[in-house]
Formats: structure tokens, C-alpha cells, sequence
């Protein structure tokens, strides 16, 4: 039962990411019907936004300690970070260690600029174009991008460390009367996706804005024969799928270390989830990130492999295709979008 | 001639002199210059020429005239060096029952995955084959090791039984892939100054078959066939609606293709007796996309020059290195020679996939028709610049 | 229609036959009179470098090209000289090999085999290469000695760790100087005995594919053999990046060891998830729980960060040895480049050497001479103490460094510090043992 618990835990937690990347990759195509393959970079450019900001608090500047050698047996050159240096070593190392969230403040504004920039320099000239050609330009986009983070940061994966305070673990199943212990950064992240998520339904069912852009997915001629500029407003919205997809990748950095082809990684399998709950539905991205997540996690218990070896390898791809093959667009997919 | 028009003779009879003739156009550079570097007349990257544009001439005759974009191409070209490997392992290492199983198992394989997924259109088409060759590719990296060797790829050894060959020859090495005792791997170097020209057997087997191939091709585009599945592409639901099953044509298409990847597949395997399961992976199958795409997707030649294209990169733009370019500017003064190392340096050897990708962007932001519409493009120029009539009828020509 | 062209064809070449009458069949190779693949006639020899440069070990690559070009320039006498002054043959002169000048060509395997047996193939081909080097995971480095098998031509393989790489896949033109799984096993029973105690539940996760399955296979034999008890073996896909569903089930198990047979980006994640999940922390059977990441690697272990901290594992080579070989390959590496060289960086510049001194005792760059050189060939000095090259397989034979993740690290490449140097007669194993049974050298292969 515990282990059940654990497995549903987990796949909540597999599906925040999954449910975040999705809707912004859903928030994107529903109101410019532009397939975004560089999605996955931008999720990607979001996890280096905290590696920077990690970098930057911990710039340093070096003084020569001359009781110590370093590994060519000259002097070793100790280094201070300025942050430690100006506000002390307690309140500067605290800084230090909170740099993940403090990047959330610092990449809200670099995402919402890359994806304004992506939207008015790349992306607008594609909205009359085949669906292939926009999958062809962004995906090569995304190539750029992830080579030149490689080469300003290297192959390897960077450690970004959760605030010391958030990184153990803590007894979730006191709630339901049992140990089950699990790490509190990924709870956070949970609770993260969540409010993320339900900030965007409620921006798109609660504001004005959000209800001209919904007019606009559904219509978007006929909105703008009302006089209102909706391209204005849908740069708007790709500037927040931008910042979405950035965010999910800023807290992610401490669940896994990033590296550059982290965004690669997720694309695949986050287009799988966006056609799963169908294309265009925010709801159906959302549904489709946490079964999918929920549906990974059970297939890696031992118990369920033991049984189909290799499941855990290959579910995801099953899932998707009983999905399409019993519910033709989709969870939640409308008719006649992306099908001809 | 071969009941073709002239147009098209003339495109076959202009692809025929230039993969003949491969080994001198692709070696423009005197062996011992500085410019060598970019000589792509070597056999390896020869045969990888012809048997990429195979792959891409089939994924076009599904992609150009259907519409529908697989995602999962790889997947068959994955299963057709699987099963020609499987043949040297086998039978014997005569490289022709090896490309016809290769042919025939990647037909089946495609006719099973075609038949599942083409009852979904469009993105979900491309989601389901994408499945498929996950699937596959992640089970022949793991679960299925025994069939495929995992990882490290299907390799010919010396226990091998080879029922119609040896198991090993008398110097105690594996046997070579031949064709009826002809090797692949056999080369014919030739000498001219200081060129040097290399003519492999292998190479000249994968030419012939490329232009069989490329033959068919211009045959399926122009006949009623063809005309059916461009009218899929234009309005498959026209099409239903006059009681006209499309099914079939499309799942034909799907599976020529299937069995073009295949043949390609065999014929690597023929080359380089190996399968790697990374030959399935999704990047390979956004491979040949990208190759159709770039050269011109609906256009006969497009994918060709799409697929030597990209091969010719990958191959000799990642093999320059730092060393390289100092030895190019060293005729600069030291400082200048530095900086303009500098300056190219992020985008050559392990910079090769930013080139790649800004290339890539550029030709789709520019050209959506491809490396074909460029050439296009160039040809309306210099009959512009010649007689300003002929431009306005340049520009109804198909690409074909 | 096919026929028609190959007669056009056939016409061409006999024509250019008839003008040039300098035709000759040859296999492979880019200067026709060869007694064997790509004879260095002129007064160069040209080495290929085949290593990722693309792909997630590009960071890898990138430190083993520096270790190769500065094995070059210490062949061709520049620089210090490095290892070549502590090496225990003093056939090299600093004047090439031979007396040829030692030139390169690199390319980039994007750790895949078809790329890297393309690549390698175009050094073969195009660039004349003699020897080939590199790779940085074991599949492309069984790939790209079949090739050079069949070439004939030597290669030397760089950072390969499975035990298939000189067992069942070995080739009589391929050598490796990199430990192996079952080498790791044996060093590092011992020690986990030491600090663990012998009555201990063991739970693996592994990389699902041919190096995690040999390595997973060694370890559990070498700690079972302690007394051990093996819990389960969970076998992991290759791409995973969370490995949290894999991780969450070990808390229950009853397990108090976690090896992680995981390398590169899957070990970064894996060690990472485990230590969020409080493994360390945790407490069973009355006993701390513990972690072994079996293969370390120190330019990897940096992306897990404070994560390995008391972890113990294996390794190679590491920067902080203190005998008079690897202190003086650091220097001229450091100096040069102004970091510390990886175990990487180590293993490719010893073959670079071995090779070298191979073909000058051997007089001779044929492959099947140089292979006769280096089989069943005693050196020292190479920063692993006293090796041996067996002749059955092509294995070295050295000391196994097990290192643990260091508490205090005072640079940022302090990370690992070594715990014990474990004995060369402590991993060595006959050339027939089951792990390594299934393969067969075959004859050397010069391409003639």
C-alpha cells in the first residue's frame, strides 16, 4: 500500500514538470497555431537562468593563500564570493543558497523577453506557413540554442543546489496515518506546477485579457474584425508559455542537475503528452501530464516489470498509442485541429 | 526514353553522370592542399551519399506526394540493417539475399505500422509512428539485446555459422561482404597528378541501386498512382466523399517508403557489416525529415541534395579542428591569425550542429521550398538577367 | 537502364585506365604500393583522434583531445617531455615516431557507432591514418575496433569500461589500457568489506544495456562472494533523467547498500534523486545505508556536486597520485592548460605513448608488428605503477585506484580522494574467466 502511495507521489511529481512544459506548449499552439519545437529549449534556457544566477552570487574574487598548494604545488589562490564578502558570511551564504528561487524573480523577465523576441523576430513570419516548415525552423532554433549554451557552459551537467531548508525529506504519509517519507524539493515543485497551472485557467477565465485570447483561439478573424489587436495580445501569451516553460525549468535544476540537452530530452515525450490530451486543450495537456507521469511511475515498480520486461522503457509510447487509436484527437481534442 | 518524358530523362541521365562521376566532382582538391580537407571523394562518405538519398528519395515519395509526415522513419531503416546483418551472420556473406530480406522485413514492418497509423491524420500521424519507433529503438537498445546486441550493435564474429560461407577465412579473420565474390570494400585508386581518385565497388553498387530507385520514383510520381496520392494531400476528404476508399493508396505509399528505408538500411549493412539501435533513435528519423525538407520536399532531386547535403557536414565540418585553422591563417600576421581563429572557432568540429542549425533556419526562413527552390531561384535570375519574359513561366515549373 | 549507365561507366574507366595505366587495386588504403594500411611513406605519420565532441560527453572528449595533442607535441619534442621521462622504455626520442613527424586528424564520434565508425572510416580512407584512438563509452568503442579489425589498422581505445571490450568483442588489432567492470568488482570487494562489514543487502540499479549489465554482473559477483546478499537487480532505461520511480521502491526494500551501475548524465541523476531521497540518512537493519557508484568519473561527479561527498567508487587514474609518472603528466598538463587532467585525459595519453614506443621497439609501423610489440609487454612509469599488456586478450594489467568523494574539497577539482591503491594481482583474472569467454582475438589483420 505504502509503496502504491509512494508510486502515485512520484508520478504527481513526474507529471508537474510533464503538465508544465505541456501547457505552454499547448498555450502556444491554441493561440497561434504554431508548432514549437524549441519548447523544450526554452525549458531548458529557464534551468541555465538559475545556473547563471547560482554563478553570479557566487562570483568570487581570489587571494593568495600561501600556507596552502594547489594541485601544480604554487600558491593557492582562495576565493571569497562578493556576496559573502558584502553582506557576511552568514547572510551572504544564505543567499547563496537560496539562488534557485531567487532565479524564479530573475527569469520571469529574461523568459518573457526571449519569447517576445522569439515571437516578433521568428515566429510571426510562420503563422502562414505549413505546419512542417514551422516544426523545421523551431526545431533548428532549438539546436542553436542548446549549442550555445554549450558553449558557454559545457557538456557536463552543473549542480544547482535546493536551498538547505528544502532539501531533505519529510513524512508525507502522516497524513494518511503511515511513514512515507519524500523529498521535500519535489513537493515543493508539485505545489509549484499547481499554482502555476491554476494561475493560467484563471488569467484565461477570469481577466479581460484572457478572455480576448480565448476569443481569438476559437476565432481569430472574426476578433479582429472587432477592432482588437490580437496579435499584440498573442505575442503576450507566447511571452508567457515562454516564462512557463522557463519556470518549470528553473525549479527543476535541483531534481536533476542540468545540462544542455535537457530540453531535447523532455520534447519528445512533452508533444507526446500534448497530442495525448489533444491538441489545443489546456485541460487535456494538463489530464494527460499527470496520468502520463502517474502511468510512468507504476510501470518502473519491480513488481509490474517483473511481469512485461521492459515496460518502463516503452509506456509512454504504449499509452499514447491506445489513446489515439480509441479516442481519435485525443483526450480532450477538438475536431479537425493539426489533421490535415 | 525508359517511357519517361524528356524532362525527366534528362533529370535521370543528369543524376546518373553525377553519382557515376562522384569520385571526381566530390575531389575537386589536390590531395596534398590545404583545401582537401573539404574532398568528400572517399568511398565511406561516397556510399553514404547514395544510400541516405535512397532513404530520403522513399520518406519523399510518403512526405511529398501524401502529405504525412512519419516521424518513425528511422525505425525501418533500423530493421532493414537488422535483418541484412542477421543474413551475413546466417547464410552468407553475398551482399544480395541480404538486401532483399532487409526489403522484404522492412516491408512487413511498415505494413503492420502503417496499417495502426494511418487511421489517424496529421500530428497524430506523426505521434504514432513517432511511438512506434520509440519503441522499437528503446526495446533494441535493451530488452531485446539477444536480437540485437544492445548497444553496442549487431557485429559480424568469427563463430558465426554462415551456412552458405565461411565462418572465418584462412587467415583467421571475418569473412568481407562481396557481390558474387566481388568485395565492397575492394578500391580502385587512380592517380592523376597530384589527384587522387578512389573507385570502390561498393560504392558503385549503391549508385546503380540509387538510380533504380531514383527511376521508380519518377515513375510512382508520374503515374495515376501518384496523381491518387497527390490528391490525398490536397483534399483527402474530397476524395472520401466521391466513395473513393484512399486507404490503401496511402498505406501502399507508407509501405514503398518503409521498404526504400529498408533498402538503404541493407545496403549500409552491406557496406559496414553493423546495426546500432541508435539508427532507430527519433533524431535519426528528424533526420530524413530535415534532409526532405531542406532539398525540397514533392521535388524528385530535393531529397537527394537534402541528404548530401547534411552527410557532407556532418562528415567534413565536424573533422576541422583548431589545428586546422591555424595551419589555413597562418599566412596572417600572429594576432590577426588568432582572432579570426577565434571568430570561426564556435562553429566549426564540435561546433558542427550550430552551423547545422543556423543553416537549417536560414534556407527554411528564405527558401521554403528547399535547396531546389534555390536553385530555381538562381536559374530565374540568370534567364532574368537574360530575357525578362521567361521569368513569369520559370516560376509554374514544378520543382521536378 | 541501369545497364546502359554501367557501360558508360565501364567506358570511363577504362579510359581513365588506359591514359593513367597507374590503376592498382588496393584495399582501403590511400598509397597504392603498401605492404599495409596506409604505410606512412612521406615524412609524417598521421594518428587519428576519434572522440566525442558533440553529444553528453562532450566534456570528456574535449579533455581527451588535450591529452592527445599533448602527447603529440611530447613526441615531436616539444614541451616537457611529460610522461615520456618517467615511461620505463626510453626507445622514444622526442623526434616523432620513427623519425616522423606525428600529425592528426580529429574527429567527432557524437557517441553513437554509426558516426563514429563513419568518422573513423573517413580517417582510414581520406586522411591516411595508421592508428586510430578514442571513444568514450564502450559501444562506440567496440564498434570502432571491429572496423579497424577489418581496416587493419591498430586501435588503441580510450575510456571503455565494459568488460566486453577485451572479452567477448576483442580483437587482435585492439588494446585498451582502461580497467574494466569486473577489475572494479574485485577492487572494490575488499574495501566495502572493510567499511561495511560482510552481512549486507545489496540493491542495483543499473544503465539497461551492455556496460551496466557487465558491470552489474561483476559487482554483484565480487560482493556476493563477501557475503552479500543481492536484493534485486532493477534495470534502468538509458534515457531516463528522473530516476525517482526507480529510487522510491529501495526505501522499502530492505536493502542497506545502493550500487548505482550507472555513468555520465545517468549517474549524476541517479545519484542525485538518491540522495534527495534520504538514503544517506536512512537507517536499516540497525545499519547506515550506503551508496557505491562503482565507475567514477571525476569531470561527471562534478555535476552531482556535493552529492558524492563519502561515496566510494573506482577509478583509473586520479590527478592527486603522488608517484614521479603522474606527477609529471599533471604538470605538463596543468601547465599547458591550467586545470588538472581527467582519468579520461590519463588513459588516452598512455596509449598515445604505448603505441608509439610500440612501433619504435617494433622498428616498424605495421599493425601486426606493433601488436606483436605489445602483447605480453611489462612497463612502468605510465602513473599506474608497474603494467602489464596481456597477450591473450589486449587487456592492462595494473593497480585499481577505489576513491571516495572527498568531505572538504579545497578546489574545485578536489573532488574525489583516493582510498586505496588495490594491487594489479588483486583484479588480475585468467584471460578464460566466464565474464570475459565468448570472443576470440582472431589474427592480426595489416590490410595487406
Amino acid at each position: 500500500m505504502d509503496a502504491i502511495l509512494l508510486q502515485i507521489l512520484n508520478g504527481l511529481d513526474k507529471g508537474s514538470a510533464y503538465a508544465l512544459i505541456a501547457l505552454g506548449l499547448t498555450l502556444i499552439f491554441g493561440t497561434l497555431g504554431v508548432v514549437n519545437f524549441a519548447h523544450g529549449a526554452l525549458f531548458m534556457i529557464g534551468a541555465f537562468c538559475a545556473v547563471t544566477v547560482q554563478r553570479i552570487l557566487n562570483l568570487s574574487y581570489e587571494v593568495v593563500d600561501e600556507t596552502q598548494k594547489d594541485f601544480l604545488g604554487n600558491p593557492l589562490k582562495v576565493k571569497t564570493s562578493y556576496v559573502e564578502s558584502w553582506f557576511g558570511p552568514e547572510m551572504g551564504g544564505a543567499i547563496i543558497d537560496w539562488a534557485v528561487p531567487i532565479a524564479i524573480l530573475f527569469a520571469i523577465p529574461i523568459m518573457i523577453l526571449i519569447g517576445f523576441v522569439m515571437e516578433r523576430g521568428l515566429i510571426k513570419h510562420f503563422y502562414k506557413r505549413e505546419h512542417a516548415d514551422q516544426i523545421l525552423v523551431t526545431f533548428g532554433l532549438a539546436i542553436v540554442l542548446q549549442e550555445v549554451i554549450k558553449y558557454f557552459y559545457g557538456a557536463n551537467p552543473i549542480q544547482t543546489a535546493s536551498p538547505e531548508a528544502l532539501s531533505g525529506v519529510a513524512n508525507v504519509g502522516a497524513l494518511f496515518g503511515t511513514e512515507i517519507f519524500y523529498p521535500v524539493w519535489r513537493i515543493v515543485y508539485f505545489f509549484f506546477s499547481v499554482v502555476i497551472i491554476g494561475g493560467i485557467f484563471s488569467f484565461l477565465q477570469f481577466t479581460t485579457f484572457g478572455m480576448v485570447v480565448r476569443a481569438g483561439m476559437a476565432d481569430r478573424e472574426t476578433v479582429g474584425l472587432l477592432g482588437i489587436n490580437i496579435d499584440r495580445r498573442f505575442t503576450i501569451m507566447f511571452g508567457i508559455a515562454a516564462a512557463v516553460a522557463g519556470l518549470a525549468g528553473v525549479m527543476y535544476t535541483p531534481i536533476n542537475s542540468p545540462n544542455y540537452h535537457m530540453g531535447m530530452d523532455f520534447l519528445v515525450l512533452s508533444f507526446v503528452v500534448v497530442v495525448v490530451g489533444g491538441m489545443g486543450s489546456l485541460p487535456g495537456a494538463v489530464l494527460a501530464g499527470f496520468m502520463l507521469g502517474i502511468l510512468e511511475a507504476f510501470a518502473s515498480m519491480n513488481e509490474i516489470k517483473s511481469i512485461l520486461p521492459g515496460i518502463d522503457q516503452i509506456i509512454i509510447y504504449v499509452v499514447a498509442i491506445i489513446i489515439l487509436l480509441t479516442r481519435p484527437r485525443g483526450l480532450m481534442g477538438r475536431k479537425g485541429v493539426m489533421e490535415e | 526514353m525508359f517511357g519517361l518524358d524528356n524532362k525527366d530523362t534528362r533529370l535521370l541521365l543528369v543524376v546518373a553522370v553525377l553519382t557515376l562521376c562522384a569520385p571526381f566532382i566530390l575531389n575537386p582538391f589536390p590531395t596534398d592542399s590545404a583545401m582537401a580537407q573539404f574532398n568528400a571523394g572517399y568511398p565511406d562518405l561516397m556510399q553514404r551519399f547514395v544510400i541516405f538519398g535512397i532513404f530520403a528519395i522513399g520518406f519523399n515519395i510518403l512526405f511529398g506526394l501524401t502529405g504525412y509526415l512519419s516521424f518513425g522513419h528511422a525505425a525501418f531503416l533500423g530493421v532493414g540493417s537488422y535483418s541484412a546483418v542477421w543474413m551475413f551472420k546466417l547464410l552468407s556473406m553475398n551482399v544480395v539475399p541480404a538486401i532483399l530480406l532487409s526489403v522484404v522485413i522492412s516491408g512487413l514492418f511498415a505494413l503492420l505500422i502503417g496499417f495502426v497509423s494511418l487511421r489517424r491524420s496529421g500530428i497524430y500521424f506523426s505521434i504514432l509512428t513517432l511511438a512506434f519507433a520509440q519503441m522499437s529503438f528503446n526495446l533494441a537498445y535493451s530488452v531485446l539485446t539477444p536480437i540485437t546486441n544492445g548497444e553496442t550493435g549487431l557485429q559480424l564474429t568469427l563463430d558465426d555459422p554462415r551456412v552458405l560461407g565461411v565462418s572465418a577465412t584462412a587467415d583467421g579473420s571475418i569473412p568481407v561482404t562481396n557481390l558474387f565474390g566481388m568485395e565492397m570494400r575492394s578500391t580502385f585508386e587512380m592517380a592523376l597528378g597530384p589527384w587522387a581518385f578512389q573507385f570502390n565497388a561498393g560504392y558503385y553498387l549503391c549508385a546503380l541501386i540509387l538510380l533504380a530507385a531514383f527511376y521508380l520514383s519518377i515513375r510512382i510520381f508520374r503515374s495515376p498512382f501518384g496523381m491518387m496520392l497527390r490528391a490525398v494531400k490536397s483534399n483527402q476528404q474530397r476524395m472520401n466523399y466521391t466513395g473513393l476508399n484512399t486507404k490503401p493508396y496511402t498505406l501502399a505509399a507508407f509501405v514503398i517508403s518503409g521498404m526504400y528505408a529498408g533498402l538503404a538500411g541493407g545496403l549500409m549493412a552491406s557496406m559496414d557489416p553493423l546495426a546500432g539501435a541508435e539508427r532507430m533513435q527519433w533524431t535519426a528519423s528528424g533526420e530524413v525529415v530535415l534532409m526532405t525538407i531542406l532539398g525540397g520536399a514533392g521535388t524528385l532531386i530535393g531529397p537527394v541534395l537534402g541528404a548530401g547535403f547534411i552527410k557532407y557536414f556532418e562528415n567534413i565540418f565536424s573533422k576541422i579542428n583548431d589545428h586546422v585553422l591555424h595551419s589555413w591563417f597562418s599566412f596572417m600576421p600572429d594576432g590577426l591569425e588568432d582572432f579570426v581563429v577565434f571568430i570561426i572557432h564556435p562553429f566549426i568540429g564540435k561546433g558542427w550542429h550550430l552551423t547545422l542549425g543556423i543553416l537549417f533556419m536560414l534556407v527554411v526562413v528564405f527558401l521554403p521550398g528547399g535547396l531546389v527552390e534555390g536553385g530555381q531561384r538562381i536559374a530565374k535570375w540568370v534567364k532574368g538577367r537574360k530575357n525578362k519574359d521567361d521569368s513569369a513561366s520559370a516560376t509554374k515549373t514544378p520543382a521536378e | 537502364m541501369s545497364k546502359s549507365a554501367f557501360s558508360r561507366r565501364g567506358v570511363l574507366k577504362s579510359g581513365a585506365l588506359a591514359g593513367t595505366g597507374l590503376a592498382l587495386p588496393t584495399i582501403f588504403t590511400a598509397s597504392s604500393a603498401a605492404a599495409f594500411t596506409n604505410n606512412p611513406t612521406g615524412s609524417s605519420v598521421t594518428l587519428g583522434f576519434n572522440v566525442p565532441q558533440t553529444g553528453p560527453y562532450a566534456d570528456e572528449g574535449a579533455d581527451e583531445l588535450r591529452a592527445y595533442q599533448l602527447a603529440v607535441e611530447h613526441l615531436n619534442g616539444g614541451g616537457d617531455g611529460g610522461m615520456m621521462n618517467t615511461f620505463s622504455s626510453k626507445e622514444l626520442q622526442g623526434n616523432g615516431i620513427l623519425g616522423k613527424e606525428v600529425k592528426f586528424v580529429t574527429g567527432d564520434t557524437q557517441t553513437k557507432s554509426d558516426a563514429a565508425r563513419a568518422s573513423a572510416k573517413s580517417m582510414i580512407e581520406k586522411d591516411g591514418a595508421v592508428m586510430i584512438t578514442g571513444g568514450s563509452s564502450s559501444g562506440v568503442a567496440i564498434a570502432v575496433q571491429g572496423l579497424c579489425q577489418e581496416a587493419g589498422v591498430i586501435f588503441m581505445a580510450g575510456l571503455t569500461h565494459s568488460n566486453d571490450t577485451t572479452g567477448k568483442d576483442k580483437k587482435a588489432n585492439g588494446f585498451r589500457h582502461f580497467f574494466n567492470g569486473y577489475m572494479s568488482g574485485a577492487a572494490l570487494a575488499p574495501v566495502l568489506k572493510n567499511l561495511y562489514g560482510t552481512d549486507r543487502n545489496a540493491y542495483h540499479l543499473t544503465a539497461d544495456y551492455t556496460w551496466g549489465w557487465t558491470q552489474e554482473e561483476s559487482i554483484a559477483a565480487a560482493t556476493e562472494a563477501l557475503g552479500w546478499n543481492t536484493v534485486e537487480k532493477v534495470r534502468t532505461p538509458l534515457a531516463a533523467t528522473d530516476f525517482s520511480s526507480y529510487i522510491a521502491p529501495v526505501l522499502n526494500s530492505g536493502a542497506d547498500v545502493l550500487v548505482l551501475n550507472h555513468y555520465g548524465g545517468n549517474m549524476v541523476n541517479s545519484l542525485t534523486n538518491a540522495v534527495q531521497f534520504g538514503l544517506r540518512e536512512k537507517v536499516v537493519n540497525g545499519k547506515n545505508f550506503e551508496i557505491v557508484v562503482p565507475l567514477y568519473s571525476r569531470l561527471m561527479a562534478k555535476g552531482a556536486g556535493a552529492n558524492v561527498k563519502g561515496i566510494h567508487g573506482s577509478t583509473n587514474w586520479h590527478w592527486s597520485l603522488q608517484d614521479e609518472g603522474s606527477q609529471a603528466f599533471v604538470r605538463s598538463f596543468g601547465t599547458k592548460y591550467g586545470f588538472p587532467p581527467s582519468q579520461a585525459a590519463h588513459t588516452v595519453y598512455c596509449q598515445t605513448l604505448l603505441y608509439a614506443d610500440a612501433v619504435q621497439r617494433a622498428g616498424s609501423f605495421n599493425p601486426c608488428a606493433v601488436v606483436e610489440a605489445l602483447e605480453d609487454y611489462e612497463f612502468d612509469g605510465l602513473g599506474n605503477g608497474k603494467t602489464l599488456y596481456r597477450g591473450e586478450d589486449h587487456q592492462c594489467f595494473k593497480d585499481v585506484l577505489v576513491v571516495r568523494g572527498k568531505e572538504n574539497p579545497t578546489s574545485e577539482f578536489d573532488l574525489l580522494e583516493v582510498v586505496e591503491v588495490t594491487p594489479a594481482a588483486q583484479v588480475t583474472y585468467p584471460a578464460d574467466h566466464p565474464m570475459f569467454a565468448g570472443g576470440a582475438l582472431g589474427s592480426c589483420n595489416s590490410g595487406a
